[in-house]
C-alpha cells in the first residue's frame, strides 16, 4: 500500500478540464445555448449537428479532395442545410415539435453513416480516417513532444485541436456576446419570451428561429470538425443520442442563457468525471473500497452517478445554474 | 374637465346607425368574412367599415367572436373566407408581422410581456426598421448604435408620459398587472401605428389605474393620430371613451352606432339578454319550448297562460 496519490489525481483532473473533449463540450454546448437559452429552440439532437459537421469536413476531403479550409466550409454548410431540413417544417408549428424531429433526425444521422448502403461514401461503421493529412501538414506542433505548461500538459499530435478548439469557442463566445447585445439578440429573447408579441411587434418570428437554430448548428458542427481533428477519425457510433444529453447537462450545469456559461460548465464537467474516476481506481487498487463491492472496471458506472447526483443537487440549491441568475428564474414561477 | 370635443363624433354624426354602415373615411373595411370552427360559425361578418382617426368599441355577449374577430384581421389567424382592406391595402393572407410593418398592431387580452427583458428592452423592441435586427449588421455596433439611441429616446418620452420611466431597467415581469398593460400600450405605440387594436385593454387593470388608462387610450387620436378599435366589457369604459360602437353575437355585427343609441336598440338587448326575455309565449310557443328542451338550469319558465 502506497496511499492514494492526491497529486497524480490533482493532475489528471485540471489536465482533463481543459483537454480536447472539454473544448467539443463547450462548443456544442454554446450551439445549445443559442438554441434553448436565448432563442428558446428545444433541440434535443445537437449531436446530430456535431456529427453532420464533422462529416461534411470529413467527406469534403476523403470525397472530393478538397483542401483543410474547404472541408471545413463543407462542415458548417452542411450543419447549415441540417438546420434547414429541421427547421422549415416545424418552426411554424409547436416548440415540441422541433423537439421530437431533432431527437430523431440525430439518430437517422448516425443510423445513415454507418448503413452498408452508403458504405462506399462513409465507410459505414468503420468511419473515416483518411480526412486527417492535410490536417497534419498544418500542425505547427511537433506531434511526439508534450506542450504547455504544469498539469496542463499535451502531445503535440492533440495539442493543435485543443488550441483550435478554444480559440474557436473563443471566437464563437464573442460572437453571441455581440448578437446578444444587438437588437437581433433582442427579438430572439422576445421571441423565446413571447412568440406572439413578437409577431404583433412586426417581427418575422419564424425566420428569427430558423436563423437562431442555424447558428447554433453551426456552432455545433464547429464542435463536431474540432473533435475530427482531434481525434483523426470519425466514427459514426461516437454521435449517439446520450451525448446530446452530456451537452445539456454542460450547459445546465453553467447556466442557461449566460455567454460564458457553457465553457464553466464544460470545464467543471469534465474536472468531476475525471475526479471521480481517478479517485475511484485509486480507492480500489488501493483496497480502500473491497472488490466485493466495487471492481476497477465498474467505476465509469459509477462516475456518471455521482455526476447525476450533483446535478440533482445544484438544481435544489442553485437551479439557476452556475451563472444563472436566481432573478430571472423567479419570474417564470409568478 | 372641458366638454368632450371628440372629432369623431362630428364626423361620424351623419352615418346611419345600422350594421354595415358606410364611413366618409374607412381605415378598415371589411367584406364577408367567415371563419368557422367546427360546426361553429365564430364570426361571419357581411361588411364592416371602421372610421379612421376615431376610437371603435368592439362589444358583445361572451362568445359572440370578437377575439376571433380580431385574430382575423390582426393575421393571427385565417379567416375561410373574407376580404379585408387595411389603409386603402389588400391584406388577405398577410401575416401578424407584415401588417405591424403595415402599421397595424395589437395587444392582448392576456397582457404579453417580455417577462425576462426589462422595461426600456420591451419598449425598444417595438420600433420599425431596426438595422440592428438584421443578422449581420448586428455584428458591428457602429452602424446601428446611433439608430439605437434615438429609438431609446423615444421610448424614453413615451415611458415617461405613461409613467414607467422610474421602471426603465427592471426586469417586466415584476410588474403590476396595470403597469404591464400600460407597457404594452407604450410598446405599441413605438411601432408608430395607424391603426392600434386593444383586446380588452382593461381587464384586470385595478380601478385607480383604470382611469389613467383610460385617458392615454382616449389621447391616442389626437396625440397619436392612431386609430382605435377595442374590445371592451364595462360598459362604463365603453360610454367613457368610445365615439362608436359595433355590437356583435354569434359572429354577426348586430347593431353599430354611437354609444347612446346601442342602449335602446332591440337588437342589442335581445343578443344581450335573450331574445325572450319579457315577451310572454302562448301556448303553442311553449310547447315548442318543453319539446325542444331548450330551457336550461336557472332559466325562469315561461308563464303558463290557460287557454
Amino acid at each position: 500500500m502506497t496511499g492514494i496519490d492526491w497529486g497524480f489525481i490533482l493532475n489528471q483532473t485540471l489536465a482533463r478540464s481543459l483537454d480536447l473533449n472539454a473544448a467539443v463540450y463547450a462548443l456544442a454546448a454554446v450551439g445549445l445555448n443559442v438554441h434553448f437559452g436565448y432563442a428558446g429552440l428545444l433541440n434535443f439532437g445537437q449531436v446530430g449537428f456535431v456529427a453532420v459537421g464533422a462529416y461534411g469536413m470529413g467527406l469534403a476531403i476523403t470525397l472530393w479532395q478538397t483542401g483543410p479550409f474547404v472541408a471545413v466550409l463543407m462542415g458548417i454548410g452542411f450543419a447549415v442545410v441540417f438546420a434547414l431540413l429541421l427547421g422549415i417544417p416545424t418552426l411554424r408549428l409547436r416548440a415540441d415539435y422541433l423537439a421530437i424531429v431533432t431527437i430523431a433526425a440525430a439518430e437517422i444521422v448516425r443510423l445513415l453513416a454507418r448503413s452498408t448502403a452508403l458504405r462506399d461514401v462513409t465507410r459505414g461503421a468503420e468511419g473515416l480516417n483518411e480526412f486527417i493529412g492535410p490536417f497534419r501538414e498544418l500542425n505547427p506542433f511537433n506531434p511526439s513532444l508534450l506542450y504547455g505548461i504544469g498539469p496542463f500538459q499535451y502531445r503535440g499530435s492533440q495539442f493543435f485541436a485543443i488550441v483550435i478548439g478554444w480559440v474557436v469557442t473563443l471566437i464563437t463566445l464573442l460572437l453571441v456576446w455581440q448578437l446578444m447585445r444587438s437588437p437581433w439578440g433582442r427579438v430572439v429573447k422576445a421571441i423565446r419570451e413571447d412568440e406572439d408579441a413578437a409577431r404583433a411587434l412586426g417581427k418575422n418570428a419564424y425566420w428569427y428561429k430558423l436563423q437562431a437554430l442555424i447558428l447554433g448548428g453551426v456552432i455545433g458542427g464547429l464542435a463536431g470538425m474540432v473533435l475530427a481533428i482531434g481525434n483523426a477519425t470519425i466514427q459514426p457510433d461516437f454521435f449517439v443520442a446520450p451525448l446530446t444529453f452530456f451537452f445539456w447537462l454542460v450547459l445546465i450545469l453553467g447556466g442557461v442563457g449566460r455567454v460564458w456559461s457553457p465553457v464553466v460548465g464544460s470545464v467543471i464537467f469534465w474536472a468531476l468525471i475525471t475526479f471521480m474516476r481517478n479517485l475511484g481506481r485509486a480507492l480500489v487498487t488501493e483496497g480502500l473500497i473491497p472488490t466485493s463491492i466495487m471492481d476497477t472496471s465498474q467505476i465509469d458506472q459509477i462516475q456518471f452517478w455521482i455526476v447525476g447526483i450533483a446535478l440533482a443537487l445544484l438544481m435544489v440549491f442553485r437551479p439557476q445554474g452556475i451563472f444563472g441568475s436566481r432573478e430571472e428564474m423567479a419570474l417564470d414561477a409568478r | 374637465m372641458p366638454a368632450e370635443t371628440t372629432t369623431g363624433a362630428d364626423v361620424l354624426a351623419a352615418v346611419p346607425h345600422e350594421p354595415g354602415a358606410p364611413k366618409p373615411d374607412p381605415i378598415v373595411v371589411v367584406d364577408g368574412m367567415r371563419k368557422t370552427f367546427g360546426g361553429l360559425v365564430a364570426v361571419d361578418v357581411d361588411h364592416l367599415e371602421i372610421q379612421r382617426g376615431v376610437i371603435t368599441a368592439l362589444i358583445g355577449p361572451n362568445g359572440a367572436g370578437k377575439t376571433t374577430f380580431f385574430n382575423l384581421l390582426t393575421g393571427f389567424d385565417r379567416p375561410d373566407t373574407g376580404h379585408a382592406v387595411f389603409d386603402g391595402k389588400e391584406i388577405d393572407g398577410y401575416r401578424p408581422y407584415q401588417l405591424a410593418g403595415l402599421g397595424m398592431v395589437r395587444t392582448f387580452q392576456l397582457t404579453k410581456s417580455l417577462t425576462k427583458l426589462s422595461v426600456i428592452e420591451n419598449m425598444k423592441l417595438g420600433a420599425k426598421g431596426q438595422l440592428g435586427e438584421r443578422f449581420l449588421p448586428s455584428l458591428v455596433t457602429p452602424l446601428w448604435r446611433r439608430q439605437e439611441r434615438e429609438i431609446e429616446e423615444r421610448a424614453m418620452e413615451l415611458l415617461r408620459r405613461f409613467q414607467l420611466d422610474h421602471m426603465r431597467d427592471e426586469y417586466a415581469g415584476t410588474l403590476s398587472g396595470g403597469q404591464r398593460k400600460l407597457l404594452e400600450m407604450a410598446r405599441a405605440l413605438m411601432v408608430e401605428p395607424k391603426l392600434i387594436m386593444l383586446d380588452e385593454p382593461m381587464a384586470g387593470v385595478n380601478p385607480a389605474l383604470t382611469q389613467s388608462l383610460l385617458e392615454h387610450v382616449k389621447r391616442l387620436p389626437t396625440e397619436e393620430g392612431a386609430t382605435v378599435v377595442f374590445v371592451e366589457h364595462d360598459m362604463d369604459v365603453v360610454r367613457d371613451i368610445s365615439d362608436w360602437v359595433v355590437v356583435m353575437a354569434e359572429g354577426q355585427i348586430i347593431a353599430e352606432g354611437p354609444h347612446s343609441s346601442i342602449g335602446q336598440n332591440q337588437a342589442v338587448i335581445d343578443a344581450y339578454l335573450g331574445a325572450h326575455h319579457d315577451a310572454p309565449l302562448d301556448a303553442d310557443q311553449e310547447e315548442e319550448w318543453l319539446r325542444e328542451d331548450r330551457l336550461e338550469l336557472g332559466d325562469v319558465p315561461p308563464r303558463r297562460e290557460e287557454p
